[in-house]
C-alpha cells in the first residue's frame, strides 16, 4: 500500500459493458437467423455476411481515417447494424447494394453524428430505407421460401403477405405458416415465433425492458382490431397485421434501439403508441405495403422532444399517503 | 417481501465478517478524537493541554443546533488541541490524549446487566441523549435529539429502526443484533417513548436471517415493536426508500420523513441510546468491520473514538498485499482514504481494503443512452442527463430537473455500461445549485 487510489464513491461497478449487451442483442437474434438461413438458404448468408462485414469495415476506416480517433468496432455496435440491416433486406440483393446500404447505415447515419450514442435516426433503418427509396424494385422482389436453397440472385420470387393484400389476388399463408416464417419477406423479419423467442431473452437479460415492443404491439392489435370490426372486408385482420411484415422485427429490435428510442417508461409507450398508429396508417393508406421501417424512423425523429417533456416517475410525485 | 417502489440494484454481498463476534480493539497510547462530524458545526473543545480526563468525561461542547457534544474515549492527559486529518479528507480539529490506564466516570455503570425499566419522561431522555453526543450512526451522523424533536406542529406516528445495512460487506449492524438484541429493543421502546408513539418497526434486510428470527423472538416481549424482514436491495437503507419500503409512504421532494409521520433511527444509534439512557455511557465507541475480499481476517470491532484506524487495521492482521484502495465505510457510499492515519469517528462503520484490481475504474465510452441509470435510480431522476447537464455548468436546468434529490447512492455509476462518472458529476453539480439555493435563499431574506 505504498500508493492508494483515491476516489469518489462508489467503489463497485456491477460490470455490465456495452459489449455485452450487443452481443446480448446479438445472441436474441440468433434464432431468427437460424429460421432465415433455413427458409432463405444461402442467399441469406451471403446477405448476412456482407453486411456485416461491410458495416465493420466502413466503421473501421471511418474511425481510422477520417476521424483519426481510436476504433470501437470491437465493442459489436457496427456488427449489430450490419445484422440488423441484413435482417431487413431480401435474401436476394445484390452484394454492392448491399455494401452501399452499409456506407449509409455507417458513415451517414451513425459515424456522421459522432459514432455510438449520438445518432438521432437508427442507423440499420437509414440503410434500409435508402435502398428501398434507390432500388424500389430490388427492395421489394422478395424470394419465396425454399428450405437450405442454393439460390441467391437467381431465387424465384414472390409477393409478400402485406403487398398480396395490397394488390389483391393470392391467398394468403396459414396463420401457423406466418407464425413460424413460412412465408416471402425480408431475411429476418419472417419468424414471428424466433423473434418472440429473442424478445423472452433480452427481457431476462435485462438487456431492454417491456415497454416499446409491448407498446407498439399493443397498438397495432387495438388501432387494427377497430378497424377489422368496423369493416371486415376493407381491412386487414389484426392477427395478420401483427405476423406479416416487419411488425414484431421492428417491434422487438429496431424500435428498441437505445440510442434512438426514449429514456424512460412513460416517454417508452408514448414512443410506441406513435410507432403502432403510424404503422397501420401507411400500411392502411400509404403508397407503400410495409410502414413499420418509416414509422420508427418518423418517432426516431420524436424521441429528443419526448425525452424533453416526459419524465420519468419522480419519487414522492403521488399522493403521500399511498 | 416488502421492499422501495422505484429503482434499486442488488450488488454482490460479500459478507464476509457476518457472525464473527464483536472484539473490543486495544487502547493504543494516544488518540486523537474529532471535534469535527460529517456535518454541521465541528464542536468547541473545553478542555486545553495538560489537562486530565477520564473515559466518558465531555471534552467538546456541541457548538449550534446541528452539532454533538464530544466526550474524551480514553483516560489521560490532553497532549495537544490541534488540527487532524479525517476521514472526510480534511484537516479538522481534533482532541489529542496521551493515554493512562483506563479510568471510566463513576456516574458510568459498566456492568452487563441489561436494565429494562426507563421510568423517565420524554423530556429527561432527550437530554440525556443530547448530552451523551449521540448522532446517527448510519453515516450522516444527524445528532440524534434533533431528529426526535420535531418541528412544531408536526407528530411522528411510527418510529422505523433502520437495521437494513444495505451496503455489501459491511456486518457490523448485524452482528449488533445478534450480540445484543435485547438492549436494541429496550432503546427502541425508550425512542418511542421520547417521540410519544405507540408503534416501531425494524426494518432488516432479508440476508440476515438470523437476527430476524432472533429478534422477533425477543419482541414477543415487547408492546408495539414489529420486525420486518425486506427484500436485499440497494439502497433498502436510504431513509426514504426505507420509509417507503414500510409505511408505503414517500417523503416529498425536500421534504423530511416527519412530513409523512416517521421518524428513523439506525439500528446502532439505538443501541447508543439504550447506553446512554440506560448506563449513563455517552458515545465514546462504535462497531465497526474490517474487511475486504482479500482480508486474512475479515472481523467486527468494538473501537473507541479516536483510535488511529491503523492500530485496530494492525490488530486484525495488517493491510493486505496487493491493496490498491481502503474505504473507511461500504463500497457504494464510502469514501477512499489517503491512509490510515486517521481517528475512529461516530460514522465510522468499516475499513475495506480493495484489491489492486478492483481500485481502478474502467475507461469510459460514450453514453448509449441504454435507459439502465434511469431505471436503477431510486428518486426516479435521469443520471445521464444531470451528468450532462453538469458537464455545461447547466445550474437551473439541474435544479428543475430534480438534483438536488439526489440520495448519491451511486447506483447509476455501479450500473453504466459505458462506466461513465455519473454521480462524480451529479455531486458536483448538486453541491453547486445547493449554493446557488442558499445564496437565493439569503437574498431574500
Amino acid at each position: 500500500m505504498e500508493k492508494l487510489i483515491i476516489s469518489p464513491a462508489p467503489h463497485i461497478h456491477g460490470g455490465d459493458s456495452i459489449s455485452k449487451n450487443m452481443t446480448g442483442v446479438m445472441i436474441a437474434l440468433a434464432p431468427a437467423l437460424v429460421a432465415g438461413l433455413y427458409f432463405f438458404g444461402l442467399g441469406a448468408l451471403i446477405v448476412t455476411v456482407t453486411a456485416v462485414v461491410s458495416c465493420v469495415l466502413f466503421e473501421y476506416l471511418i474511425q481510422k481515417f477520417i476521424m483519426k480517433g481510436e476504433t470501437t468496432i470491437l465493442d459489436g455496435s457496427a456488427a449489430l447494424t450490419g445484422l440488423l440491416l441484413a435482417f431487413n433486406l431480401p435474401s436476394n440483393l445484390p452484394v454492392w447494394m448491399i455494401i452501399i446500404g452499409s456506407l449509409v447505415a455507417i458513415g451517414v447515419a451513425k459515424m456522421s453524428f459522432g459514432g455510438l450514442g449520438n445518432n438521432p435516426f437508427n442507423p440499420a433503418l437509414v440503410g434500409r430505407v435508402f435502398l428501398l427509396i434507390s432500388f424500389p424494385v430490388d427492395m421489394t422482389t422478395w424470394p419465396v421460401v425454399a428450405p437450405l436453397t442454393t439460390a441467391y440472385l437467381d431465387a424465384n420470387t414472390g409477393a409478400t403477405v402485406l403487398s398480396m393484400l395490397k394488390e389483391g389476388g393470392a391467398t394468403l399463408p396459414s396463420t401457423m405458416d406466418m407464425l413460424i416464417g413460412n412465408m416471402p419477406g425480408s431475411l429476418g423479419e419472417i419468424s414471428a415465433v424466433a423473434l418472440l423467442i429473442g424478445l423472452v431473452y433480452m427481457l431476462i437479460r435485462k438487456i431492454i425492458t417491456w415497454h416499446i415492443p409491448v407498446s407498439i404491439l399493443a397498438t397495432v392489435l387495438v388501432f387494427a382490431g377497430i378497424l377489422y370490426l368496423v369493416n371486415p372486408a376493407e381491412y386487414i385482420s389484426p392477427v395478420v397485421h401483427l405476423l406479416s411484415g416487419g411488425l414484431m422485427l421492428g417491434a422487438i429490435f429496431m424500435a428498441t434501439d437505445y440510442v434512438t428510442s426514449p429514456m424512460n417508461p412513460r416517454g417508452m409507450w408514448i414512443y410506441g403508441v406513435g410507432i403502432g398508429i403510424l404503422t397501420v396508417v401507411i400500411r392502411t393508406w400509404g403508397a407503400y405495403p410495409e410502414g413499420v421501417s418509416f414509422a420508427i424512423l418518423i418517432m426516431n425523429g420524436f424521441t429528443p422532444l419526448i425525452n424533453f417533456y416526459v419524465k420519468p416517475k419522480r419519487f414522492g410525485e403521488k399522493a403521500v399517503k399511498g | 417481501m416488502k421492499s422501495f417502489r422505484i429503482g434499486g440494484i442488488h450488488p454482490a454481498e460479500n459478507k464476509f465478517s457476518a457472525g464473527k463476534k464483536i472484539q473490543t480493539a486495544a487502547i493504543p497510547k494516544m488518540v486523537a478524537i474529532p471535534l469535527a462530524h460529517y456535518i454541521g458545526t465541528p464542536s468547541e473543545a473545553i478542555v486545553k493541554k495538560g489537562d486530565l480526563v477520564k473515559v466518558g468525561q465531555m471534552i467538546g461542547k456541541a457548538n449550534g443546533f446541528i452539532s454533538a457534544n464530544v466526550h474524551a474515549s480514553v483516560s489521560g492527559k490532553v497532549n495537544k488541541i490541534d488540527v487532524q486529518l479525517d476521514a472526510s479528507g480534511y484537516k479538522r480539529p481534533a482532541v489529542f490524549i496521551d493515554v493512562e490506564g483506563d479510568e471510566w466516570l463513576e456516574t458510568i455503570d459498566r456492568t452487563p446487566e441489561i436494565k429494562r425499566e426507563c421510568h423517565l419522561t420524554k423530556q429527561e431522555i432527550l437530554s440525556k441523549i443530547q448530552d451523551a453526543g449521540i448522532v446517527g450512526l448510519g453515516g450522516a451522523t444527524f445528532p440524534a435529539h434533533v431528529k426526535l424533536s420535531p418541528p412544531p406542529g408536526k407528530k411522528a406516528e411510527v418510529l422505523i429502526i433502520n437495521a437494513v445495512e444495505c451496503e455489501s460487506y459491511l456486518t457490523c449492524d448485524h452482528q449488533l443484533m445478534l450480540e445484543h438484541g435485547e438492549e436494541i429493543l429496550v432503546g427502541t421502546t425508550i425512542l418511542m417513548k421520547a417521540l410519544e408513539v405507540e408503534k416501531a418497526i425494524i426494518g432488516i434486510e432479508n440476508n440476515k436471517k438470523d437476527a430476524i428470527q432472533h429478534l422477533n423472538e425477543l419482541a414477543k416481549s415487547y408492546k408495539g415493536i414489529v420486525i420486518e424482514p425486506l427484500k436485499v436491495q440497494y439502497p433498502q437503507g436510504g431513509e426514504k426508500q426505507l420509509i417507503d419500503a414500510l409505511i408505503h409512504r414517500q417523503v416529498p421532494s425536500g421534504k423530511i420523513p416527519i412530513e409523512v409521520g416517521a421518524v428513523v433511527q439506525n439500528v446502532g444509534t439505538t443501541y447508543a441510546v439504550y447506553e446512554a439512557v440506560q448506563k449513563n455511557k455517552p458515545m465514546i465507541d462504535r462497531v465497526m468491520t474490517i474487511t475486504g475480499k482479500n482480508a486474512a481476517n475479515p472481523s467486527n470491532y468494538r473501537v473507541r473514538l479516536g483510535v488511529y484506524l491503523s492500530n485496530v487495521v494492525e490488530e486484525a492482521g495488517g493491510v493486505p498485499e496487493g491493496t490498491g484502495k481502503i474505504i473507511g465505510g461500504g463500497p457504494m457510499m464510502g469514501r477512499s482514504l489517503m491512509n490510515l492515519n486517521i481517528p475512529m469517528a461516530k460514522g465510522s462503520a468499516g475499513v475495506l481494503y480493495m484489491k489492486d484490481e478492483e481500485s481502478v475504474r474502467k475507461p469510459v465510452k460514450n453514453c448509449i443512452r441504454c435507459t439502465k441509470c434511469v431505471n436503477v435510480c431510486p428518486m426516479g431522476l435521469e443520471p445521464f442527463l444531470l451528468m450532462a447537464q453538469s458537464e455545461r455548468n447547466m445550474w437551473p436546468e439541474m435544479e428543475a430537473n430534480r438534483v438536488m434529490d439526489c440520495i448519491e447512492c451511486g447506483s447509476c455509476s455501479y450500473t453504466c455500461p459505458s462506466n461513465r462518472p455519473l454521480l462524480d458529476y451529479i455531486r458536483y453539480g448538486k453541491s453547486t445549485v445547493g449554493n446557488i439555493i442558499r445564496n437565493r435563499n439569503v437574498k431574500q431574506i
